[in-house]
C-alpha cells in the first residue's frame, strides 16, 4: 500500500481491511504487555502458535498478540473472540485444550476462569469480571484488540478517523475550541487545561511550532504511560498530529523513557507505518498539512520529565529545569513555541474530536471531565491498570474493582501523585476522585499510580522512601531543594531509627515550608507533600516511633525485636541456615536426638528477616 | 569498540550535538559503559568539550563510567514494591553479592542496580537480571534466582551448598 492522498482514499482503504476480517471469525488474543511477559505469556503465545499451525489446517484462526489488558494480576490473560472468553493464568500446556475445547467446540475450560472471590462463581465473559465491570475503558479499551504492530487493526476500529475530521471539516482554531470545551485537562501531573495550553502555543509568534509527547513516566509504581504507548500507539499518534495541526507545528517528538524498551520499539513502529501510509511525513492524506515525528530517549531521571528540562533533554543539554517566567508555549525547545501533553493527555485527543466535547463531557464531574487511567498497585487483590470515570470513589476503586486488601488485612491509606502527592487515609475512601477533590485533602492526581497500603505498612516509612526518591533525583540546582530533602531524609531517618524528638515534627514541617515556596520546579515545589500528608493524618503513627520507639506496623527495622517462642519452634533447623550471619543458634531435632529449641542472638542479629520468612510454623515473633 | 563503529553511531544520529544522549546510550547499550577514549572521539568528532560530555554522563542514570559486570541485576525501588518489601530483596542481594547499588562484583561477573519502577508493578516486588523479570520476589527467593547467573566456579559452590 502506498501512500493515502485523500480521506476517500483512507475510507476505502479502511472499508478494504473491514471486509477481509469476518467478525464472527475465532481469533485469540494473548496479552503481551510487560507484565504479562514477567509472567510467561511468549512461552504461551508459542504454544499457541504451534496449535494452530498443527491443527487449524487452513481453518482460519487468527492470533494476535496485544498490549496490556490491563488485569496484570492474573496473568498471562488470553481472550478469545468473537466470544470473549476470558482465561486466566494461563500455562503453555493449556493451548492446546484451549483450542480443543473452545475454539474447535464452543465449550468453556472451567479450570481457567476466573472465579468471583466472594460468590465463588465461575466468570466466562472479559466483560462481566467485577475488575472490568466498574470500569470505563475508552481509552484504554482497545489495548486488548488490537496487535499494536499493525496499524490496520487501529484502523479497523475506526482510527485516524478523527484525524480526517480535524483536517478536513474543522479549522485549526475549531479544533482548539472543541478540546477547550471538553475542559480536557493534562493526564501528566498538573491537570492544566489542553486546550489553553493548544490557544496560547498557536498564538505565540513564530513560523516554526514544536509540539511533544512526555512519555516519561518518571512516577514510580505507574505504568499506564507506558501500557498505552506499548499497546496502542496509533491513538497517541493520532493525537498528536491533530494537535500539530490545530497549533500549526509541523515537527513533533516522543520522548520516551529509557527504561521502557518495547514502548521504543513500537512507537517506532507507529512512525513508521503512518508514514507510510501518508498519515504522517508531508501533505498528510493530500490536506496540505506536514507534520513529522521524531523518538527521543530519557536517560532515566525523574526530573528530567519536567517540561522545561525535557527539552532540555532533547536539545542535548544536562535535563535541569530552568525558571519559567516565559513558559514554554511561547519559548520552549531551542526557543520556539512548545507544547508537552502527557501521552494520555493525547490520547484522550481523537475521542473528543471524534465523538464531540458535548459526549466527552457527559463523563467526569464538574471540573474534570472524561476517564482518568490509575495503576493499582500495593496491597491490593486485583493489581492492574484501571480505567474510570472521574469522580467516582476510592472505594469503588479499591474494593469493587481492585477486590479489596489481600490476606484478610485493613486498608490504611491510599498514595496518590507519585512522589509529589500524599496519603489520603481510610477514613476518606468515600472521597470522589478527580483533580480538586484529590488537590483538597492534600494530595495530588499526578499521572496516576495509585498505591494501596495496608496495616502492614508503615507511614513513617512511606514518607523516608518518597523524600530518599526525591534527595537522589533533585537536580541540585536550587538549594532549598538540595538541601531540603536531604535534611528532610535525615530527620525522617533520625525517627525510625529510634533517635526522633518531637521537635522534629515541628522542624519537618517548617523545612517543608521553605522547599515549597523557595524550589524553582515543581519537583521542590511538591517535595514536601508526603511528608505533610502523612503528618497530617498519621501524627500518632509518628509519635510513637519518637515516644515508645515502636514502629506498629513492623516496618522499621531498627526498631524491631526478633524472638524465637520456644514452645512452638518444631526444630527444624531451616531459621538458623536462612540466617547470613549465624546469629541463630540450637540444635536440630531428628529421629535420634532430642534436639534444642533454636534462640537468636541479639547482639548478632541484623535483623534481616530471613528466619522469619523462612519459618513455616510462625515461631517467629516481631516486636 | 572501534573508532568506526563509534563513528557509525555518530552518523545514526546525524552527526547533531543535541543527540548526545542518544550517541552515549548507544554505545553504553554495546559497552556497558562509557570508556573514556569513546567519550573522547565523540567530543572530538562533535566539536563537544570534554567537560559537558562529562556531565550529561554523570546526570543521567542510565548511563555509567565505571565497567560493568557481565550480568546487571536490577531492584525495582519502586513505590509499587517498596510496599511489597523490596527493600528487604535488596539488603539480601547485597548481602549475596557482597557490593552495594552502583557496584560491579571483583570478578566482574554481576553489576548491582536500582532503579524506579520497571513498569510491572503488579509482579512485585520485581528483580530485573540482564532484562529479564523475577516477580514476586522475597528474600528467600534471591539464592535461587542468582544462581543461574553464576559464573561456573560460584556455581558449583552455590549448587555444593544448596
Ligand atoms: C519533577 C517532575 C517530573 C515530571 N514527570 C512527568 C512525567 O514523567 N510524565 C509527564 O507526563 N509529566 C511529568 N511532569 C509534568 C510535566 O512537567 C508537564 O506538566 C506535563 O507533561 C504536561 O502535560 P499535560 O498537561 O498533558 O499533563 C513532571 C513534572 C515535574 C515537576
Ligand atoms: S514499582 Fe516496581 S515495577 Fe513498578
Amino acid at each position: 500500500m502506498g501512500r493515502l492522498s485523500s480521506p476517500q482514499e483512507l475510507e476505502k482503504y479502511r472499508e478494504g481491511i473491514r471486509r477481509r476480517r469476518d467478525p464472527h471469525q475465532a481469533f485469540i488474543t494473548v496479552c503481551g504487555g510487560t507484565g504479562c511477559h514477567a509472567s510467561g505469556c511468549h512461552a504461551v503465545v508459542d504454544a499457541f502458535k504451534k496449535v494452530i499451525q498443527e491443527k487449524a489446517k487452513g481453518n482460519g484462526v487468527g492470533l494476535r498478540v496485544t498490549g496490556c489488558h490491563g488485569f496484570c494480576e492474573r496473568g498471562p490473560l488470553v481472550v478469545l473472540h468473537p466470544q470473549k472468553v476470558l482465561y486466566q493464568r494461563v500455562k503453555p500446556e493449556d493451548a492446546p485444550k484451549i483450542f480443543e475445547e473452545t475454539v474447535l467446540n464452543g465449550k468453556i475450560v472451567e479450570s481457567l476462569l476466573y472465579e468471583h472471590p466472594t460468590t465463588g462463581e465461575k466468570i466466562v465473559s472479559e466483560e462481566e469480571v467485577p475488575f472490568y465491570k466498574k470500569q470505563m475503558r475508552i481509552i484504554f479499551g482497545n489495548n486488548g484488540s488490537i496487535d499494536p504492530a499493525q496499524i490496520e487493526d487501529y484502523l479497523a476500529v475506526g482510527g485516524y478517523q478523527a484525524l480526517c475530521k480535524a483536517l478536513f471539516s474543522m479549522k485549526p482554531e475549531e479544533v482548539i475550541r472543541e478540546v477547550k470545551k471538553a475542559n480536557l485537562r493534562g493526564r501528566g501531573g498538573g491537570g492544566f487545561p489542553a486546550g489553553l495550553k493548544w490557544e496560547q502555543c498557536r498564538n505565540a509568534p513564530g513560523e516554526i511550532k514544536y509540539v511533544i509527547c512526555n512519555a516519561d513516566e518518571g512516577d514510580p509504581g505507574a505504568y499506564m504511560d507506558r501500557s498505552l504507548l506499548e499497546g496502542n500507539p496509533h491513538s497517541v499518534l493520532e493525537g498528536m498530529i491533530i494537535g500539530a495541526y490545530a497549533i500549526g507545528a509541523h515537527e513533533g517528538y516522543v520522548f520516551v523513557r529509557h527504561e521502557y524498551p518495547l514502548a521504543v520499539v513500537n512507537i517506532g513502529i507507529a512512525i513508521q507505518q503512518a508514514r507510510e501510509l501518508g498519515l504522517l511525513g508531508k501533505e498528510i492524506l493530500g490536506s496540505g498539512f506536514s507534520f513529522d515525528v521524531q523518538i527521543s530517549r530519557g536517560g532515566g531521571a525523574f526530573v528530567a520529565g519536567e517540561s522545561t528540562a525535557l527539552m532540555a533533554t532533547i536539545e542535548g543539554n544536562v535535563g535541569e529545569p530552568r525558571a519559567k517566567h516565559i513558559h514554554t508555549v511561547i519559548s520552549g525547545l531551542w526557543d520556539r513555541p512548545t507544547n508537552l501533553n502527557n501521552v494520555e493527555t493525547w490520547a484522550n485527543v481523537p475521542l473528543i474530536i471524534d465523538r464531540g466535547a458535548d459526549w466527552y463531557t457527559q463523563i467526569g464531574t464538574e471540573g474534570s471531565k472524561g476517564t482518568k487511567i490509575f495503576s493499582l498497585v500495593g496491597k491490593v487483590n486485583n493489581t492492574g491498570l484501571v480505567e474510570v470515570p472521574m469522580g467516582i470513589t476510592l472505594r469503588e476503586i479499591v474494593y469493587d474493582i481492585g477486590g479489596g486488601i489481600p490476606g484478610g488485612k485493613k486498608l490504611k491509606a491510599v498514595q496518590t501523585g507519585g512522589p509529589s502527592g500524599g496519603c489520603i487515609p481510610e477514613s476518606l475512601i468515600d472521597l470522589p476522585v478527580d483533580f480538586d477533590r484529590l488537590t483538597e485533602v492534600g494530595s495530588m492526581m499526578g499521572s496516576g499510580g495509585m498505591i494501596v497500603m495496608d496495616e502492614s505498612t508503615c507511614m513513617v516509612d512511606v514518607a523516608k522512601y518518597f523524600m530518599n526518591f526525591l534527595k537522589d533525583e533533585s537536580c541540585g540546582k536550587c538549594t532549598s531543594c538540595r538541601e531540603g530533602t536531604r535534611r528532610m531524609h535525615e530527620i525522617l531517618m533520625e525517627i525510625t531509627e529510634g533517635r526522633g524528638t518531637l521537635d522534629h515534627l515541628d522542624l519537618l514541617e517548617e523545612l517543608g515550608w521553605v522547599t515549597a515556596e523557595a524550589s524553582l520546579c515543581a519537583l521542590g515545589g511538591t517535595a514536601p507533600n508526603p511528608v505533610l500528608s502523612t503528618l497530617r493524618y498519621f501524627r500518632d503513627e509518628y509519635k510513637e516511633h519518637i515516644l515508645n520507639k515502636r514502629c506498629p506496623a513492623k516496618v522499621c527495622r531498627a526498631l524491631l525485636k526478633y524472638r524465637i517462642l520456644s514452645d512452638v519452634c518444631t526444630m527444624c533447623g531451616r531459621c538458623a541456615k536462612a540466617c547470613p550471619v549465624e546469629a541463630i543458634s540450637g540444635k536440630v531435632k531428628t529421629k535420634k536426638e532430642k534436639g534444642i529449641p533454636f534462640k537468636i542472638d541479639e547482639q548478632k542479629c541484623i535483623k534481616c528477616g530471613m528466619c522469619f520468612e523462612s519459618c513455616k510454623f510462625e515461631a517467629i515473633e516481631v516486636q | 569498540m572501534t573508532q568506526s563503529e563509534i563513528e557509525a553511531i555518530i552518523e545514526r544520529y546525524g552527526r547533531k550535538e543535541s543527540s548526545i544522549l542518544s550517541i552515549l546510550q548507544d554505545i553504553q547499550t554495546r559497552e556497558k559503559y562509557l570508556p573514556r577514549e569513546a567519550l573522547e572521539y565523540v567530543g572530538e568528532k562533535l566539536q563537544i568539550p570534554l567537560n559537558k560530555i562529562y556531565r550529561i554522563a554523570t546526570f543521567y542514570r542510565a548511563l555509567s563510567l565505571m565497567p560493568r559486570g557481565r550480568h546487571e541485576v536490577c531492584v525495582c525501588m519502586g513505590t509499587a514494591c517498596h510496599v511489597r518489601g523490596a527493600q528487604r530483596v535488596l539488603d539480601q542481594l547485597k548481602l549475596e553479592l557482597g557490593i552495594a547499588p552502583g557496584e560491579t562484583t571483583k570478578d566482574l561477573n554481576f553489576t548491582l542496580e536500582t532503579v524506579n519502577c520497571l513498569g510491572v508493578c503488579a509482579a512485585g516486588p520485581v528483580v530485573a537480571i540482564d532484562g529479564q523479570y523475577f516477580g514476586k520476589m522475597n528474600p528467600t527467593k534471591v539464592e535461587g534466582t542468582l544462581k543461574q547467573f553464576r559464573s561456573d566456579k560460584k556455581k558449583e559452590a552455590a549448587d555444593g551448598k544448596a
